[in-house]
This record gives C-alpha cells, sequence and structure tokens, in this order.
C-alpha cells in the first residue's frame, strides 16, 4: 500500500529543485541552513530564502548496506554517508566512486548528478544527487 | 499514576505461516483473557498497535478487527508509532483509564511480516524514517543504525566490537530460556562477528529479526486492579519525540527521545535509575542497546560498554537486560515488542519468569523505540504490595 507512491512521478517533481541542483534553504532571521523545506525554524521565523549549495561537504558518518529495498537491488551493495555541507546543512547521501575501505569520518566529498533508480509500473526514472571523494 | 495489569497473553514469536493478522491478534487476545479470568464483555476498551498492516497484508482499520474478533462494539484504536507502535497503545489504554473513561482496558499489539520479501520488509519498515530525506537515498533501518554505531564508535572506541557483540550473546542466552522467543539457541561472540554483513559495522547478528506475533495485555484501574487481586501495577509513562531523520538530529551519538521518555516517566513513578531493578529495552540493533542504557540512566553517555564486559546484564546479574531475548533473539514483530516488553516486565514482577527470573525485583522498566529515535516510550512498572 505505501509502496503505491513509487509509481508517481508526481512526487519526485516537487523535489527537483533540491534533488537535481542541491537548492535548500536558509531562514531569513538567523541564517540557519536546511537541505529540505522546512516550515517553521526553531528561532521562530517562518520565512526562508532559497539558496545553493556548493555541493563541498564532509563525511561526518557512513556505512555500506548490503541489503537494500527492491529498487536499488541493482546497485546493492552501496555506500551511504551523513554529510555535513560546507555551507552548515547536513544531508544524508550515496558516495559513490570510490572503496568503502577509503571512506573516513572527515573526508572531503563533493555532489554529482546521478541515476537513483527505476520504480513503479511505469517504470519512472529517478535522478536525484550522490557525491564522490574530492581528491 | 497507577494502573493495575490483570493479566496477560502472547502467542509464539517467529515465522507463523499458519497464521494471519488476524489469528494472531485473537490468539494473544484470548490468552490474555484467559489469564485475567475475565471475558469480552468485562472489556471497555481496546488499543492496538500495529504498524504495517497496510503495506504488508492489505490490512488497515484494525481496531474495528479487535473487537469484532471478541465479538463486542466497545471503543477501539489502532495506534501507529513505527516500532514503538506497542508502546503508544499501551500509553493510551493506560490514558484512557486516567480519564475515567475506562476501568478494565484491553491493549495489544500484532505484527504479520513473514508474507513478503525481505526487501519488502525493509521498504516497509523505511516508513519510520524520512522517506524524502533518509528513504530516497537507500537508507535501510539498519543503515541507519550503522550510521549512529559508527558515529558511536569512532566517539567512544571503548565500545568494542566484541563487545558490541555480547548484547547478542546476552540476548541469544535469554531467548534459549524464553519458551515463546523466536530463536532459542545460544550463540558466540565468533557467531555474530562471523555473520553475513548487513551494514557495516552491523552484521546479521547484531540485527533483530523479522517476526510474526502478538501480544495482549489487560490493564484496570487502581480501584478495579485490587479488587481483582492484580500483582503489578504502572507507575509511569514517559513519551519523548525527535526528528525521522537522522539528518535532522542534535547528536548521532544519542537517541534524545529516550533521555526524554526516560526523564518523564521517572519523574510521574518518583523513581531514579539506582532504583531499577531490570529493564526491557529496544535492541533491534545491538547498537540501540548501548544507547538505551545509556538513555534510561544505567550508565553516562558513552560508559554503557562497562555493563557488557562481564555478565551484569544476565537475568541474575547486577543490572538484567532484555531477559524476554530481547528483540534480538525473542523477535520483533514491530507492532507487538512494546506489548511484549511490558508482559515481561509483569512475569518478573509476578515471580512467573520461569527459568530467566530476576531475584526480588520490585521495579521493571520498557524502553521502546519508533524509527531511529524519532519516537521513544518509557514506562515503569512495580510490584504491587
Amino acid at each position: 500500500m505505501i509502496f503505491m507512491f513509487r509509481d508517481s512521478s508526481i512526487i519526485r517533481w516537487r523535489n527537483y529543485k533540491d534533488r537535481y541542483m542541491l537548492v535548500g534553504f536558509e531562514c531569513s532571521a538567523c541564517g540557519k541552513k536546511y537541505f529540505e523545506k522546512k516550515g517553521l525554524c526553531p528561532c521562530g521565523s517562518t520565512e526562508f530564502n532559497e539558496i545553493e549549495f556548493s555541493g563541498v561537504g564532509k563525511i561526518v558518518s557512513y556505512t555500506k548496506i548490503h541489503s537494500g529495498p527492491e529498487v536499488f537491488n541493482e546497485q546493492t551493495p552501496y555506500c551511504v554517508a551523513i554529510i555535513d555541507l560546507a555551507e552548515g546543512a547536513r544531508i544524508e547521501a550515496q558516495v559513490v566512486d570510490c572503496k568503502y575501505e577509503d571512506l573516513k569520518i572527515g573526508l572531503e566529498v563533493e555532489a554529482v548528478f546521478r541515476k537513483f533508480y527505476k520504480s513503479g509500473s511505469k517504470g519512472v526514472i529517478h535522478y536525484g544527487t550522490k557525491f564522490v571523494p574530492k581528491f | 499514576m497507577n494502573v493495575g495489569v490483570l493479566g496477560t497473553g502472547i502467542t509464539k514469536f517467529g515465522e507463523r505461516w499458519d497464521q494471519g493478522l488476524r489469528e494472531l491478534l485473537l490468539d494473544a487476545q484470548l490468552r490474555a483473557l484467559k489469564d485475567s479470568k475475565l471475558s469480552p464483555e468485562d472489556i471497555d476498551a481496546l488499543y492496538t498497535g500495529n504498524m504495517g498492516g497496510g503495506p504488508l497484508s492489505g490490512q488497515l482499520h484494525i481496531g474495528a478487527m479487535a473487537t469484532e474478533n471478541l465479538n463486542i462494539d466497545k471503543p477501539s484504536v489502532r495506534v501507529e508509532g513505527a516500532c514503538a507502535s506497542g508502546s503508544l497503545a499501551l500509553r493510551a489504554g493506560i490514558h484512557a483509564i486516567e480519564a475515567g473513561e475506562a476501568e478494565i482496558v484491553l491493549v495489544s499489539g500484532v505484527e504479520k511480516m513473514t508474507d513478503v520479501s525481505t526487501e519488502q520488509v525493509t521498504t516497509m519498515l523505511m516508513g519510520a524514517g524520512d522517506e524524502e530525506l533518509d528513504g530516497f537515498n537507500g537508507l535501510t533501518f539498519p543503515g541507519l543504525y550503522a550510521l549512529l554505531a559508527k558515529a558511536y564508535m569512532t566517539k567512544y572506541p571503548k565500545l568494542t566490537r566484541d563487545i558490541l557483540a555480547n548484547v547478542s550473546v546476552k540476548n541469544h542466552f535469554h531467548g534459549a530460556k524464553n519458551s515463546y522467543a523466536q530463536f532459542r539457541k545460544e550463540i558466540t561472540i565468533d557467531t555474530v562477528k562471523n555473520s553475513t554483513m548487513v551494514a557495516d559495522p552491523l552484521t546479521l547478528f547484531d540485527c533483530s529479526p523479522i517476526t510474526d506475533g502478538a501480544a495482549s495485555i489487560i490493564l484496570a484501574s487502581e480501584k478495579k486492579a485490587k479488587e481483582l487481586g492484580a500483582k503489578v501495577s504502572i507507575i509511569g509513562s514517559g513519551l519523548g519525540t525527535d526528528s525521522l531523520s537522522l539528518a535532522r538530529r542534535k547528536s548521532l551519538t544519542r537517541i534524545d527521545a529516550a533521555y526524554a521518555a526516560a526523564r518523564q516517566a521517572y519523574k510521574q513513578a518518583n523513581i531514579k535509575a539506582e532504583d531499577v531493578n531490570f529493564a526491557e529495552v529496544h535492541d533491534c540493533f545491538t547498537i540501540a542497546e548501548i544507547l538505551a542504557v545509556e538513555a534510561l540512566g544505567f550508565a553516562k553517555e558513552g560508559e554503557g560498554y562497562k555493563l557488557y564486559q562481564n555478565k551484569d546484564t544476565y537475568f541474575d546479574g547486577k543490572m538484567p537486560i532484555n531477559t524476554s531475548g530481547g528483540l534480538k533473539a525473542c523477535g520483533h514483530p514491530v507492532g507487538a515488542t512494546g506489548v511484549k516488553q511490558a508482559i515481561e516486565a509483569t512475569l518478573q514482577l509476578s515471580d512467573k519468569a520461569e527459568g530467566r527470573q530476576v531475584k526480588d525485583a520490585e521495579i521493571g522498566v520498557t524502553h521502546n523505540v519508533g524509527g531511529s529515535g524519532g519516537t521513544a516510550c518509557v514506562h515503569v512498572f512495580k510490584r504491587m504490595k
């Protein structure tokens, strides 16, 4: 039942800006930055400006997933990290084009545009941002 | 707060090919009624915890199913809070009694997980995370806890791989002594370390299994509980919440919602962590048990490893944890787990935990987490004088 959303291209269309261009939000009152849409900042403000992140960040924690959801079957195993973007927001993303052994906490990474998966009965292809080590 | 426990009922946990969602729930309900010497007409309200009925069985509307099972027409609600659904149902039942709306409440938890593939269960469970931030990037629940484990073990390197494995070894030791547990086999540190990698550093034996099962517990007002001779009461209930995604958390080395839940529950029960004689905690992964004992105040943050260097957390140790076998060995039918924890606490405090009985226990605590810490619920149980 909850898998029905995987057939929807609308649900991803809503997120094109952040998925494709790493566009996030900055609280216009306190300056705190968010990758995801946020309606209410802990400072109390509801005003946000769009900002485009540079795509550079550092790994805060990481893992290699050996058993993933169905839509990622073709890519399993894959690495996922929690990344602090240089501008201040924290996001989760896959880290690709590297050996898992090369990853470490504090490693600099940068964003790349990649295909994610094909899903649903119509085979909708989803794209988004992954990261690669910055050497 | 003082709400009595009149009786409990639990199905065998495991791969229950022979039973569907409805049958499992009915089995637990009838066992609890029998144990309490009550009939369905005695029940004033029902609360049932369930997470995956929709995606896994195509079955929602479990509130009405719970009363239909018993041929009654009383108020009945399904409660969902991911893997903490069972504890949230328990809390809702307590509140119905505290509000004076009901004198006797039947609280259940049920999950039917083995009808579909592991990948499908993995996808359903990720409904507890943030679909946009976690799910889209291919994160899984083992993945989220692996991220917590990696961050924790980097900051607190005294939690070694072997000590982490001890959590699972101990829970299997207890599971072997529990007749309704899914896995009744003892294991060694090597079993854990040499098992298949699921999400580095967590291997298969660091992870709780996919389980079918149901659990029911019957609660009563203080007055009714005394009248009917209840032996155990619930004296505190706390609930904390936090962001769905790990990316929005303040810390990656603690589950803040669980600290908040414990603080509330202890305050309500007027106890301190030192007063607790045993606990049933949410060890969905081995690292989660370390985070749990710290949140409950049995160890300071970063020092949870100390309880696992020797046998302190065994049923005859100084701080028994998960005498049921925990989620790891007893099994984790997600919506039922919180109620199962309450049943284990009740069995311990009424001297019915055969083969794993904690000696002279007066106070026990349950700790149930939804998602990677978006919800955490803590209850305090006391032996009635």
